[in-house]
């Protein structure tokens, strides 16, 4: 799983069968330290709750598409949570 | 599965309801000289892995769902070994 920045909503016009009602979010990748990593792209969203703005978590490949039912459907990106904190260990504290 | 190292770790509170009590462990990837590559990953921890250590990473679904249960788990990356240390 990797870090992402919701930047928007995509509202498709027409979507496949088992995709119906699903949000898709617009969603820029972050590294570990919040800063934008690579180009944006469109995850489903797991939560169904997430919104622009917020910092999540998503998953990619055939695991993304566990997060929705039913499964079977063609995601290759997903939200899976909501990120409250993000904590890294200063480098001089670590054994 | 690749190696890494402890970074940091993060907290959800909403999240895909098979994610509810799972730890979340920030990794920086590592080279066989234990150096961090640059990359990162987000994994769940499987073995109580603690800041700095050296871990092996799972990276494959059908093996985390192997591992955590559960045949719908939206997970890829597991930690599953804490190294005591790096030969070579």
């Amino acid at each position: 799983m990797f870090l992402g920045k919701v930047i928007g909503r995509v509202v498709p016009a027409v979507i496949c069968e088992g995709l119906a009602g699903v949000p898709l979010l617009w969603v820029q990748p972050l590294d570990k330290n919040s800063k934008p990593d690579g180009h944006p792209m469109v995850c489903a969203d797991g939560t169904r709750m997430a919104g622009p703005d917020e910092i999540i978590y998503w998953e990619a490949s055939r695991e993304a598409a566990l997060t929705l039912t039913p499964s079977f459907v063609p995601v290759d990106h997903a939200v899976v949570g909501i990120v409250n904190d993000i904590q890294i260990d200063p480098v001089e504290e670590r054994p | 599965m690749i190696l890494a190292r402890v970074a940091g770790r993060i907290t959800s509170t909403i999240h895909h309801p098979d994610m509810e009590g799972r730890s979340l462990l920030v990794l920086d990837k590592i080279d066989p000289e234990g150096e961090p590559t640059g990359g990162y990953i987000i994994a769940v921890d499987s073995v109580g892995a603690g800041p700095g250590e050296t871990v092996l990473v799972l990276d494959e679904g059908n093996g985390a769902r192997q591992i955590l249960g559960g045949a719908d788990l939206p997970v890829r990356s597991v930690v599953v070994g804490i190294l005591d240390y790096l030969p070579g």
